[in-house]
């Protein structure tokens, strides 16, 4: 094993210190409490930063210009409410249809093993989300990768809105539910630990926990000979090619695995919201994933992980103030005749000023946060600060 | 409701909304086959197009709010290409349609913002909503009136294109970009110029689609400018009958997509007994129709071979 | 097993009505280094890319060590359209994408340097190992084949010593000067393992001296990887210095073809071709 360099290490002391915080910080606040919008903010923030790198991977490292996100992410939070929902509960989900799938693998290894078992359970419907994902996303591969770079983002955005389609097609009912929402299927409760009465809330530890091993194994791939292989495409297809790289195969790999994590996150989005309404999943919430991937840094996973941590804080959190008339004081100040307060801070501004921010990111920080750098190097940096080195020497990647 | 008018009536409403998208394509047909860029936010500055009338008609007669919305439209698309295309010029293709994307997001929120999210009613415009009855079939007097005045517009802008040097600095610039500067085009207002008549065919859609349609909201461009996209790439980026063969397909195989229970169902030629539901995919066929082209002919039926040079 | 690594036969390339190479024929022996030369636009390129396999030609074969690796015939509209020549002589059709052809031996370099220019030295080299390496994706991402990564890792940094690049190994690719750039592109083309490498226009845009260091530099690359080398050049001065046999294209066609010697007194390049070098060279 290769040893560890300092940057790397301090890295990985800070990811330790976060996850040991996110344990303490959820014994700590109640839900009650005014800060449980920061361990909600946490936890979308994880869930939107492993699909922000799955999509990364695909738009940064491949070079594919792909807008079918929302589409995967649908299929995955379908794939596990289907078969997360309590049998007992089918009934009050399928209103109108005589459900067909007849399995709820929470239920069944919570039968079979208890508490742990649910917990397992969530984990199969989980994988299972990202595999029948990954499945959809070859069969739509097969005729999209071949296009060229410019048709292949309008074909998989349209590809988002046909998965939808189809997914709320009444002919698909007795599966998906049609148009109605999925509810009522197994949810985070299942991550909290009870021991002699008294309960240890992990449900964000495991929502972060759960994202961070999908970020790291897509770590590990572009940092691999096929990451390596997916860059060069980006870079140049022609000269890949005569690399001897096989273009089709690589960007099926890439696209396949982008997407099964687009799945997995889809199921986590499902855990965190407890419903899934297919008609959220338009090409909107595409372009949001992408707008953050751009404000983190395409090609950087860092970026990725910033970018979505804060995009949900600002929008969950810090700019809430902006739709609803407080924001660092700034709503005492009226100008011409205008007050801030009561006539500009309303519902909606959150959202104009963050995508001015985007705007202004796309236009003259076109790097974003991150490049396409990673924490060490920033780390390095950092570092290099403090104790003044004699000459800039290369930087060991 | 006969099943002959029935059929006809969608038919007529599947022109004319295919009219509206291939006003809305021109523009995006246009501006790909110069800068091959998607401008994700064509489709709204066509919503735009529908909200400021309803505010302009609340003020201002009709004859002070149509001219003022085109103008306004205009200024939009040529404000929008110079502030969020024109500095990335040199930037790679996938940077440029991620602006766009960020400036069709910018206009989403700011809609929402202003609108508060609310469906708001089109003004009345008087002898377009009004109801005529053509071949025994009910209708607004818009359904009709589009399609020739899509062929009008048509007519003047391939007039346009092959007869004035603005034109022909657009015919230049989309058969080769770097060359046609260095031949001394003004390659700027060549650009300026071709989002002036995108926007502006988009104002003439908006008011044309609006008439005939609920409301508007914040998203109600999306839809409407992913399907105008796609006729254009149907009928072949590039090519302006193309957009306007595209378009009028895409209407049309929507609507009698939406009719087709009724169609099939018992009531009339009986061939099927239970509904299919297959309106669910009335906006899901444009794509699948984009992806079959795509896969079999992607020059679209008039479009130019693009050459790769290694 | 014949003795040509490389073996066109008939091939013509023709798009829509414009025909790039018409009937070409060419035998590369093992261990040669030979010279595709001509005016621009003659067709040099569009040979290079039907041999590897950018292009798919339309009529006639091309075969590496005795095997075929493209050969096809006018078809579709193509039947009326076709202008070559013989028309009916093959009835097959071989298709080998890019990636299929250069695992097959085939390697080269591109007229205006096509590096992957984000990333660094090491890595455009690294790259070209991906191929033959011994690994799935699964294996690669969970490092469970480590031997084989150092492998790569190792056998890359050798070439890249044995290039005298290695002190730029965590450059940036773009960020090399020209003469470098296309140092590397070769040091690259040379990762993937070739037999046969084609050059094009390896002088393109240098100094005398530059130029000068680059055939000594094929020379040693052809010595030292046991290599056969086909290559495009303009450089007269380079050609006639390293190539033991030439072909000359013109218009699409090939008009002669032999030794340096035999070249420099063929009358008809010297009118199509020469003539013009040699004044330009004075």
């Amino acid at each position: 094993m290769k040893k560890l360099s300092s940057a790397n290490l301090i890295t990985v002391l800070l990811l330790i210190v976060f996850f040991i915080s996110l344990i303490v910080l959820e014994q700590l606040i109640a839900p009650t409490d005014r800060m449980n919008m920061l361990l909600v903010s946490l936890r979308q923030g994880s869930i939107f930063a492993l699909l922000a790198v799955s999509m990364n991977l695909l738009n940064g490292f491949t070079g594919l210009f792909s807008l079918g996100h929302a589409g995967f992410m649908l299929i995955g939070a379908v794939t596990y409410a289907i078969f997360s929902i309590p049998l007992a509960y089918r009934d009050m989900v399928y209103l109108y249809y005589d459900y067909v799938i007849k399995v709820s693998f929470p239920e069944i290894f919570g039968n079979l093993l208890g508490g742990p078992g649910m917990m397992i359970g969530v984990l199969i419907s989980i994988i299972l989300a990202g595999l029948v994902t990954a499945l959809i996303a070859f069969l739509v591969g097969l005729p999209v990768l071949r296009m060229r770079s410019d048709y292949l983002a309008i074909a998989t955005l349209g590809f988002g809105e046909i998965i939808r389609a189809i997914i709320m097609w009444q002919g698909m009912g007795r599966i998906t539910n049609g148009a109605n929402p999925l509810r009522m299927f197994t949810r985070t409760d299942s991550f909290n630990i009870t021991i002699g009465g008294y309960t240890f809330g992990l449900i964000t530890f495991t929502l972060a926990l759960l994202s961070a091993v999908g970020i790291f194994i897509i770590l590990l791939l572009v940092t691999s000979s096929y990451g390596r292989a997916f860059k060069a495409i980006r870079e140049d297809e022609i000269a890949a090619e005569a690399m001897g790289i096989n273009l089709f195969k690589h960007k099926q790999l890439s696209f396949c695995i982008s997407s099964f994590f687009a799945g997995t996150g889809g199921a986590l989005i499902a855990i965190f919201m407890g419903t899934v309404a297919p008609i959220q999943f338009r090409a909107a919430m595409t372009y949001e994933f992408l707008l953050i991937v751009v404000l983190g840094g395409i090609g950087s996973i860092t970026g990725s992980i910033l970018g979505a941590m804060l995009f949900v804080f600002a929008s969950m959190w810090w700019l809430r103030g902006l739709d609803s008339g407080a924001f660092l004081g700034l709503e005492r100040i009226t100008i011409f005749g205008v007050n801030l307060g009561e006539q500009v801070f309303v519902s909606g501004f959150r959202l104009v000023v963050f995508s001015v921010i985007i705007m202004c990111v796309v236009l003259f920080f076109r790097r974003g946060l991150m490049g396409d750098k990673e924490l060490p190097y920033y780390v390095d940096k950092i570092r290099s600060k403090f104790k003044p080195t004699p000459k800039a020497g290369g930087v060991d990647a | 409701m006969s099943l002959y008018e029935f059929v006809l009536a969608n038919l007529m409403s599947g022109i004319s909304i295919g009219g509206q998208y291939a006003l809305i394509a021109i523009g995006y047909s246009m501006v790909y086959s110069i800068l091959r860029l998607i401008n994700f936010a064509h489709g709204d500055v066509f919503m735009l197009g529908g909200l400021f009338m309803v505010f302009l008609a609340a003020t201002f007669p009709l004859w002070v709010a149509i001219p003022a919305l085109i103008i306004l439209i205009v200024a939009l698309g040529f404000t929008i290409e110079r502030v969020a295309y024109k500095p990335l010029r040199t930037a790679p293709r996938m940077s440029v349609m991620i602006s766009a994307i960020g400036v069709s997001y910018l206009i989403q929120n700011l809609a929402l913002y202003f609108t508060g999210g609310l469906n708001r009613m089109y003004p009345n415009i008087p002898w377009l909503s009004d109801p005529i009855t053509v071949l025994g079939v009910t209708t607004r007097r818009v359904t009709v009136v589009t399609p020739f005045l899509v062929i009008a517009l048509v007519f003047a802008l391939v007039w346009l294109i092959n007869n004035t040097k603005i034109g022909i600095g657009m015919r230049a610039a989309a058969k080769d970009f770097d060359t046609s500067q260095l031949m001394g085009i003004k390659i700027n207002s060549v650009i300026s110029m071709t989002f002036v008549i995108g926007s502006f065919l988009a104002a003439i859609g908006s008011i044309l689609f609006f008439t005939s349609f609920p409301g508007v909201f914040p998203a109600a461009g999306a839809m409407p400018g992913l399907k105008a996209f796609v006729a254009a790439v149907f009928g072949g980026i590039g090519s302006i009958p193309g957009a306007v063969i595209g378009g009028l397909l895409i209407g049309v195989s929507e609507t009698l997509i939406r009719g087709l229970d009724v169609i099939l169902g018992p009531a009339n030629l009986g061939i099927i007994s239970r509904p299919l539901e297959l309106a669910t995919f009335s906006d899901a066929f444009t794509f699948i129709l984009l992806i079959v082209v795509l896969v079999f002919k992607p020059t679209g039926l008039f479009g130019d071979k693009p050459t790769d040079k290694v | 097993m014949p003795d040509n690594v490389l073996r066109l036969e008939d091939l013509t390339m023709q798009f829509g009505g414009v025909v790039a190479a018409n009937n070409v024929s060419l035998e590369v022996n093992k261990g040669e280094i030979v010279a595709l030369i001509g005016p621009n636009g003659a067709g040099k390129t569009t040979a290079f890319n039907c041999i590897t396999g950018v292009y798919e030609p339309t009529n006639g074969r091309v075969s590496l060590n005795g095997e075929v690796i493209a050969e096809n015939y006018p078809q579709g509209k193509m039947k009326e359209l076709y202008k070559g020549e013989n028309k009916g002589k093959y009835t097959k059709t071989v298709k080998l994408t890019p990636d299929k052809i250069t695992y097959r031996g085939i390697a080269r370099t591109f007229q205006n340097v096509r590096l992957f220019k984000a990333l660094t030295v090491f890595e455009n080299v690294l790259i070209a190992k991906h191929m033959r390496a011994k690994q799935n994706v699964f294996s690669a991402i969970f490092r469970l084949n480590h031997r084989e990564e150092k492998r790569m890792r190792e056998e890359a940094m050798a070439l890249l010593v044995e290039q005298n690049l290695e002190h730029l190994k965590d450059h940036i690719a773009s960020s090399l000067p020209y003469g470098l750039q296309r140092r590397l592109e070769v040091a690259r083309a040379l990762a993937t393992g070739p037999s046969l490498l084609l050059l094009d226009e390896p002088a393109a845009g240098m100094n005398p001296q530059e130029t000068q260091e680059m055939a000594e530099f094929i020379h040693q690359i052809r010595d030292r990887y046991n290599l056969t080398i086909l290559l495009i050049e303009h450089h007269m001065g380079l050609v006639m210095q390293i190539s033991e046999r030439i072909y000359v294209l013109d218009f699409g066609k090939m008009i002669a073809d032999g030794t340096p010697d035999e070249i420099r007194a063929n009358q008809r390049v010297i009118d199509a071709y020469l003539g013009v070098a040699d004044d330009a060279e004075d």
